[in-house]
């Protein structure tokens, strides 16, 4: 299928992209564990499991937002989005193939998050990883939709955090159930909902976010 | 081939005497007729709730408020969407309005259940109340739509992204509201059976005026701040031209 | 291959094009003149399809696959090597015969050499006619020039002027630029825009 070549062909350019420059991943994992550190300090000793998942959340998410308002930064310097709208595919491939990048970064920098975690807090259960593997899809979808948005106008990265916090928090509300909860089920099929209902409507609109 | 100097360029973009089925004044008149008959009524008409009292009566205009809004939001979302699938050219200008007018009664919901929260339970904000919080989600939402939008120059680009963004907001609505059923893990009474067993009579049509009241209240405006924003487009577009 | 008719373009208030007819057939070659701030890179940015017109009629017979844009930003990507760039656009514009086409441009527009090097480190010329590459590579019926000699170095301006020349009559070309006497020889048409 073409559609899955071009998608293929514009997420092999945005992991060179990032290979090349390594700056976001290593920032990602830096600003992930320092996050831990401060929550460490910024709450009394020893905090309860339902507390320390909170925090698992808040970190996961703005470590997410770090990596996201890197994401369209090659575009949109020099106009090169010009480049990729004018080209026969599909422009939803575009949003695809940054959102498989951005959540490649994003799973590389919870696989190392998430054992520090363990470590410094609490043990994370196999229900976390899967809530984990579901609110990063939502993540990364909404997330990269709203920062092609966000670096087309003047504010850029003050606008992206606005524009993404209020999608999220049904993320968080699905992810911190699918950790803490002894039945995890309704909270993991939640998050699933969400990344299908909100993929489907980026996947159909991000053609009017690029082009006019 | 070359560029005539044309003047007599007095095409509108944007339909400024659209021709809407109601005349405003009679809107005007109506929503003014309404209000004041919601508000005899939720004052000395409907009946002291056996437990809540006098702060029940704030809810008849806290729900309403809260439908409208809604139904604002909605608006916006449509209008949003006739712009990227028809090219409507006033559809982004009124979706504008209507997000905006969805604002502003949403501020409205947030105030009224603020105020009955202090009245029933003495606390200024209560997690515990579903709308209350949809609505500091939904708030925080269109806030960011207004950021968005002053962000922009204006132009096609900006017209897509509000139409996208207003979009996003409609689906956002009932996931907000299942996410946060979620996390209270338990089911809220809904708002009918908060009344008790037996909702009819004067209750019942109480709440049926406010609410009727409210969204005349709402279109209303939403009228004036629409005729107005379209006339100062016009304006522009003729100062242009004679310059 | 273009035919426009009473175009205009605004930007919420600031009304950049007004009024402008077009008519450009197949082999055709166009110049467009102007001021700056006339609108040339308005009016090539709604043909190549970047931007929708205001107003007016606007019919081009070619789709996305058969146009080469070149803009004032070359669109490449300045991390990345001229290979990759033009492999990235070759895949995306499913050009048959890719490597063989890139690297038959890349010789004939003297950045063989350079193929393994990454833009960031090209002269403005270069970077230019690496532009050219990407705008050629998938061979299109309709080429959109914006003032493509305007970065361009001595050698690059005749190496375009050597491609244009090959072009005319095979393909169809809408050119915009400040020296219209060099591509004199080659026009069927002129538009001069009035800013």
């Amino acid at each position: 299928m073409t559609y899955a070549r071009d998608v293929a062909a514009l997420a092999r350019k945005d992991l060179l992209l990032e290979l090349r420059a390594r700056d976001t991943l290593p920032a990602m994992l830096l600003f992930v564990v320092a996050t831990f550190v401060v929550f460490h300090f910024a709450l009394p000793a020893s905090p309860s499991r339902l507390a320390a998942s909170g925090l698992l959340w808040v970190a996961i998410l703005f470590t997410a937002l770090l990596g996201l308002g890197r994401a369209f930064v090659p575009e949109r310097e020099q106009r090169v989005l010009d480049g990729l709208v004018l080209a026969p595919c599909d422009r939803s491939a575009i949003w695809v193939a940054k959102s498989l990048a951005t959540l490649a970064f994003l799973a590389a920098a919870e696989v190392v998050a998430l054992p520090v975690y363990a470590l410094f807090f609490h043990p994370v259960s196999g229900s976390t990883v899967l809530g984990v593997a579901l609110a990063d899809l939502g993540i990364c979808t909404v997330g990269t939709f709203v920062g092609a948005m966000a670096v087309a106008t003047r504010a850029r990265d003050l606008l992206l955090p606005l524009l993404f916090l209020p999608l999220a928090i049904p993320i968080v509300v699905g992810g911190v159930g699918a950790s803490v909860v002894g039945a995890p089920g309704r909270y993991l099929g939640f998050l699933a909902l969400y990344d299908l209902l909100f993929a489907l409507v980026c996947w159909a609109s991000f053609e009017y976010v690029v082009a006019e | 081939m070359t560029d005539p100097g044309g003047d007599g360029d007095l095409r509108q973009s944007v339909p400024v005497g659209r021709s809407h089925r109601i005349p405003l004044p009679s809107l005007a008149a109506a929503a003014l007729v309404l209000v004041t008959t919601a508000l005899a009524l939720v004052f000395f008409v409907a009946p002291n709730d056996a437990d809540q009292g006098f702060s029940q009566r704030i809810f008849y205009f806290h729900v309403s408020i809260a439908m409208t809004a809604y139904a604002c939001f909605v608006a916006g979302a449509w209008q949003g969407f006739k712009h990227l699938t028809r090219r409507d050219p006033g559809a982004d200008l009124a979706g504008y309005v209507a997000v905006h007018q969805g604002l502003i009664f949403g501020s409205g919901v947030l105030l009224t259940g603020s105020i009955w929260a202090k009245i029933s339970w003495g606390h200024w904000w209560l997690w515990s109340e579903d709308q209350l919080v949809l609505f500091l989600v939904l708030f925080l939402f269109y806030c960011a739509y207004f950021m968005l939008r002053y962000s922009l120059e204006p132009g096609p680009q900006r017209e897509n992204m509000s139409a996208v963004y207003s979009l996003f907001g409609v689906v956002l609505i009932p996931v907000s509201f299942l996410a946060i059923r979620l996390a209270k893990g338990l089911i809220h009474p809904v708002v009918f059976t908060r009344h008790g067993p037996s909702f009819g009579g004067w209750i019942l049509v109480t709440y049926c005026v406010s609410q009727a009241a409210m969204l005349v209240l709402a279109y209303t405006l939403y009228r004036v701040e629409l005729a107005g924003k379209r006339l100062d487009v016009r304006l522009r577009e003729l100062k242009e031209v004679l310059v | 291959m273009i035919r426009a008719q009473g175009l205009g373009k605004r930007f919420g208030e600031k009304r950049v094009l007004r009024g402008v007819d077009l008519e450009l057939p197949r082999g055709g070659f166009v110049v467009v003149t102007g001021p700056n701030g006339s609108g040339k890179t308005t009016l090539l940015r709604i043909c190549a399809g970047l931007a929708l017109p205001s107003e007016g009629e606007l019919a081009v017979a070619a789709g996305r696959a058969d146009i080469g844009y070149l803009g004032h930003e070359p669109l490449v990507y300045r991390e990345l090597t001229a290979l990759e760039n033009l492999d990235l656009y070759g895949r995306l514009y499913r050009v048959s015969e890719r490597r063989e086409r890139i690297g038959m441009l890349l010789e004939r527009l003297g950045l063989w050499e350079v193929r393994h090097d990454r833009v960031a480190s090209y002269s403005r010329g270069m970077t230019q006619r690496l532009a050219l590459c990407r705008v050629l590579l998938h061979d299109p019926a309709l080429l959109v020039l914006d003032e493509p000699y305007t970065a361009l170095d001595a050698a690059g301006a005749e190496l375009l002027d050597l491609e244009l020349a090959e072009l005319r009559g095979e393909r169809t070309c809408l050119l915009s630029t400040h020296d219209p006497a060099r591509v004199a020889p080659l026009q069927s048409g002129r538009l001069e825009l009035s800013a």
